[in-house]
């Protein structure tokens, strides 16, 4: 690790103006990246933010068909949560699919939405559920916050404080871990919503998470998983490794796909 | 049977230490002064180092030295060296190029050692090491083992113009071919053995320390054999002579092989303690472990079996190319030869065989013993041969196995290796029936029913372990004997200490050795420590590996405590007033025979040290004995494991369902440490069958640098296995006993790789089957199965 400057900010406010002095500094909430990533000399910050004690970014409230998780909720919390078990129960499924239990215990909602990991799985659930993302400074549509690896719509010393779901009619995630790391190799989150559908790729993306356009407008017309017989995305723009060409990636978000509407009921 | 004697489950002694994190690792060492070791590696795969610019870092606040090869040469440091010389066909030496421990002039593999920075704290080490400018002129690479001896491959060592090792055979080339010549049938397979990382749970470390008033060094240091440490490190790389250094491994978590070898950190840490006047510790990090521990397996295959009209094998051909990385690791040459080939016959009776096996540089790590070592690469080529073969003749695979079974013993096979005993026939038969053999077709039914594919697969082992025969290993080229040690220290109090030559890093040594001391003495098992990894306490010793320990290490115990009953029956003579031929020694009792005249042993430990009954000229006072044990044959565990297994062709993820493990191991001494071997052998062969794989790019680079891209198994990707044994006691050594802690490395690869064939169709699935191999290869059984 190399040396940083240490400040553990005690409101958002006093967070983002720190964040906007030292714009090469990083914020900290759970550091399930941020920290591995530092140790390996892969990132050497001048600063380190950390926000582990702005506790109003922690909870979780459902009002009015929307289920709002404050930035710095761990994905444990979520994943137990009764309240969001009983209204989008694929986001608590979600949530207990991510990392193992050193990871769900640390990391952060916040956290894992900013970093748009493009292997990430919260981006996915944003993307279907039509999520909003909230910051200290305005409210971003999921649809416009992330745009391509590791890149979003956050500004300069902008900090997301909480990310609203609107309750879906029908809802659910299929993840196809990676042998190795167990992150998305294939994650698909197919949800629809005051009737329409939607279906969101983390995994497989080149540039991140993404929709399939023509999965949505098939399962808008049938939400069933024949709907989807014979579709498939493109392998172009998919990533391909060791673990999975694109070609494999490209069959697997189908099949993943038709499993996540077969289960989403 | 005792409760804590051969053959009872006694729970591990030293587990309490282990689990409650109290066991004392190598870096858990730490010496008054201490400084630490930051080794800069090579980026690159091949280059030319044209110079070292380290002014920068030796100014920075708290770095004491670099050292680059250049110092090393300068102090006469011997290069790591390989131990057992292998011949090629026309009698040449292998071409050996020179494996300095600090890179002189020439980089071979990314993770080659460049130079060292030892500073107070390894923060600044590190910190320092970023401003050691080294100046590379890179050159092509060559990582493939297929083409490494291809011509116009770019060229390693400039001994091996071919960068090849060695060009090497055994067996009977024309018998072979004959046998060829008059078969009704030939099968051929080309198969590849994948490279593997060891990955042992506790990574590498040193702590290189010098006395200035003594003039002599310690090195405490992660190996399987300390002893064999201090013997190259004095003898070849000339860091002291052997009185003047002592080698200590303390409790070392799992080596599987890979810390049998001497590395170049370990040597850095001690001749550096010297030279900085501090003493030097290291400890490896994960990806440091991936780049520099040498891998294992990485073997390209031709192989073919002829059998005649009945299905009987007639004769049996191999080439292989093995590569063994950028330099020679310690025991490198003889894993592809020597541990490979002689294994070829498996459980078969195969009149002629004729290997021929090249082994080749590469700019990848070392390759040297992972775990079975040699022994799994001859399984693997063997079971699958036998598996694709009757499914080519249209045999059942069982029946076929059956038919070419050895069950004469003793059995010469044409590949040196003479099986002293077994029961083949027995162990197949327990295993079939313990996997519902019979029923598989239903159960391939019901699979078929769900749009799943299921499969089962056969693996009938064998392994030469107990290693081995001086003087036979001699005349093959090793350059150490293979015997064992064990010394007895009776206490006067009869408490008992036996220092052994053999290392535990995970077997449970210090407690199936104080069973053997505890059945034999009559003592409790609490009362028997078992002293080991020190050469200051230990005189000498050949170290774990081979699945050795037990058939030779305890062996050599079983011969001092001969001694020690021998010399004690004097004592007892003297004591109990009679001649010692008519002492009598029974459950820690010595008594005189047909009198109620007796002493326990505690007591005659006692009179032996206080020696009042007895006059010291004729009687030496005393009870402490030696003894070195070499063993007369190698010993041959062998068993039958069965995979069955279920793919969706969807997606290529496979779910083992059953798994089926029989194992002969001869005398068991604690069964559920055999258990436990057998439980963990399985869970790597699975790992190499289906999860891990290490890999370069072209250029070199390994892809698989952390466990973010090198699957290891997890709990979860297993299941609970059935397993059984059978027994024929080892008739060469004392205790009957063959040695388990290989046999699921080697037993299960080709059964998972036989049940996944089995359930796609054919007999393209390389390993490791991952699922995006078995999509592709489940893809065409669908398709096939849409033609018909």
């Amino acid at each position: 690790m190399y040396e940083f400057a240490y400040h553990r900010p005690g409101s958002v406010a006093e967070a983002a103006k720190l964040a906007g002095d030292h714009t090469d500094g990083k914020l900290l909430a759970g550091g399930q990246t941020l920290l591995p990533t530092m140790k390996q000399r892969l990132a050497g910050p001048s600063d380190i933010i950390d926000l582990s004690r702005l506790d109003d970014l922690r909870g979780i409230s459902v009002k009015d068909g929307v289920v709002t998780i404050k930035a710095l909720t761990r994905h444990a919390a979520v994943a137990t949560s009764a309240e969001v078990k009983a209204a989008i129960p694929a986001l608590a499924e979600l949530a207990g699919m991510i990392g193992d239990p050193a990871v769900r215990n640390k990391g952060t909602i916040g956290g894992s939405v900013a970093n748009n990991d493009p292997a990430a799985d919260y981006p996915s659930a944003c993307l279907a559920l039509g999520a909003t993302i909230t910051t200290n400074k305005r409210a971003i549509k999921a649809d416009d916050f992330f745009q391509g690896m590791f890149e979003t719509a956050l500004e300069e010393g902008e900090i997301i404080t909480s990310i609203s779901f609107p309750v879906p009619e029908k809802a659910n995630y299929q993840k196809f871990r990676n042998p190795a790391s167990r992150y998305a190799l294939v994650g698909v989150f197919v949800a629809k919503t005051a009737g329409h559908v939607r279906v969101a790729v983390t995994g497989a993306g080149a540039s991140g998470v993404f929709r399939v356009r023509d999965f949505e407008a098939a399962l808008e017309a049938n939400f069933a998983p024949a709907a989807l017989d014979g579709k498939s995305v493109s392998a172009s723009g998919l990533n391909s490794d060791i673990h999975a060409d694109a070609e494999y990636r490209a069959h697997l978000i189908t099949v993943m796909a038709k499993r996540a509407v077969a289960a989403a009921g | 049977m005792s409760a804590t004697g051969i053959g009872a489950s006694v729970r591990r002694k030293e587990d309490f230490r282990f689990i409650t994190g109290k066991g004392r690792y190598t870096d858990d060492i730490n010496r008054h002064g201490q400084a630490h070791a930051f080794f800069i590696r090579s980026p690159h795969a091949h280059a030319t180092i044209n110079g070292i610019d380290a002014s920068a870092a030796r100014k920075m606040k708290g770095v004491l030295a670099v050292f680059t090869g250049d110092d090393l040469a300068a102090d006469k440091v011997g290069g790591l060296i390989c131990g057992w010389m292998i011949h090629s066909k026309d009698g040449s030496p292998m071409k050996a190029g020179a494996h300095p421990a600090l890179a002189q002039g020439k980089v071979r593999y990314v993770g080659d050692h460049v130079a060292v920075v030892i500073a107070d704290t390894y923060a600044i080490a590190r910190e320092a090491a970023e401003k050691v400018v080294v100046d590379y002129d890179v050159l092509p690479a060559i990582v493939d083992t297929a083409t490494a001896a291809a011509t116009g491959a770019p060229v390693l060592h400039d001994v091996a113009p071919n960068n090849t090792v060695y060009d090497w055979k055994l067996g009977d080339k024309d018998a072979t071919d004959a046998a060829f010549a008059r078969a009704k049938h030939v099968t051929t397979l080309e198969i590849v053995n994948n490279r593997l990382a060891p990955n042992p749970m506790e990574p590498r470390a040193a702590v290189g320390e010098y006395d200035e008033g003594s003039e002599s060094f310690t090195l405490y240091t992660t190996s399987q054999n300390p002893h064999v440490a201090r013997l190259v490190l004095s003898a070849f790389i000339g860091i002291a002579p052997e009185h003047k250094l002592r080698v200590v491994a303390p409790d070392v978590g799992g080596g599987f092989g890979s810390k049998i070898f001497i590395y170049a950190e370990e040597t850095i840490c001690v001749w550096a303690a010297k030279k900085v006047r501090r003493p030097v510790k290291w400890t490896s990090d994960r990806t440091e472990a991936f780049l520099s521990d040498a891998h294992g397996r990485d073997h390209v295959t031709h192989a073919q079996l002829a059998m005649d009209e009945t299905g009987k094998i007639l004769g049996l051909r191999v080439k292989t190319t093995a590569n063994l990385g950028a330099y020679l690791s310690t025991f490198s040459s003889a894993v592809p030869t020597y541990l490979y080939a002689p294994l070829l016959s498996g459980q078969y009776n195969i009149p002629a065989i004729y290997a021929e096996v090249d082994g080749v540089y590469t700019n990848t790590a070392p390759v040297d013993a992972y775990r079975g070592a040699g022994r799994p690469e001859a399984t693997f080529v063997v079971e699958r041969l036998m598996e694709v073969a009757a499914r080519e003749i249209g045999r059942d695979p069982a029946d076929f196995r059956r038919q070419n079974f050895v069950t004469q013993f003793p059995h010469q096979t044409p590949v040196i290796m003479c099986y002293d005993g077994g029961d083949y026939p027995q162990a197949l038969d327990k295993a079939l029936e313990l996997a519902d053999y019979a029923n598989i077709s239903k159960r391939k039914a019901e699979s078929a029913r769900k749009g799943l594919l299921r499969g089962i697969g056969i693996s009938a082992y064998i392994e030469a372990c107990g290693i081995a025969p001086s003087a036979a290993v001699g005349s093959l080229g090793a350059g150490v004997g293979l015997w064992e040690s064990a010394e007895i220290r009776v206490n006067p109090v009869g408490t008992v200490e036996v220092l052994t030559g053999s290392h535990a890093h995970g077997q449970g040594h210090e407690t199936t050795f104080a069973q053997l001391v505890s059945d034999r003495l009559g003592i409790s098992i609490d009362n028997v420590a078992i002293i080991h990894g020190d050469t200051d306490k230990v005189q000498m010793g050949m170290g774990t590996y081979g699945s050795r320990s037990g058939a030779v290490g305890m062996s050599a115990i079983v011969k001092a405590l001969d001694k020690i009953e021998a010399k004690a029956k004097k004592v007892a003579g003297h004591v109990l007033e009679a001649s010692p031929d008519d002492i009598e020694f029974k459950d820690g009792k010595f008594s005189v025979k047909g009198t109620d005249k007796e002493i326990d042993f505690a007591s005659l430990a006692l009179q032996a040290y206080i020696a009042h009954k007895f006059s010291g000229q004729e009687l030496e006072p005393g009870l402490k004995e030696g003894a070195f044990y070499d063993p007369t044959n190698f010993t041959f565990p062998a068993g039958v494991h069965i995979c069955e297994l279920e793919i969706d062709p969807q997606t290529g993820i496979v779910t083992i369902d059953k798994w089926t493990a029989v194992d002969d191991f001869g005398n068991l001494i604690n069964p559920m440490i055999v258990e436990g071997q057998v439980h963990g052998g399985i869970a790597q062969g699975i790992g190499q069958a289906l999860f891990e794989g290490v890999v370069y790019n072209k250029d070199g680079q390994l892809l698989t640098a952390s466990y973010m891209d090198y699957q290891m198994p997890r709990a979860g990707d297993l299941l609970s296995y059935d397993i059984a044994v059978t027994n024929t006691p080892c008739p060469s050594n004392p205790l009957g006993i063959k040695g388990c802690g290989e046999a699921g490395a080697i037993a299960a690869p080709p059964a998972v790789v036989n049940a996944l064939t089995d359930a796609v169709g054919h007999e393209d699935v390389p390993m490791p089957a991952t699922p995006q191999v078995l999509w592709r290869a489940a893809q065409r059984a669908v398709l096939k199965a849409a033609a018909e």
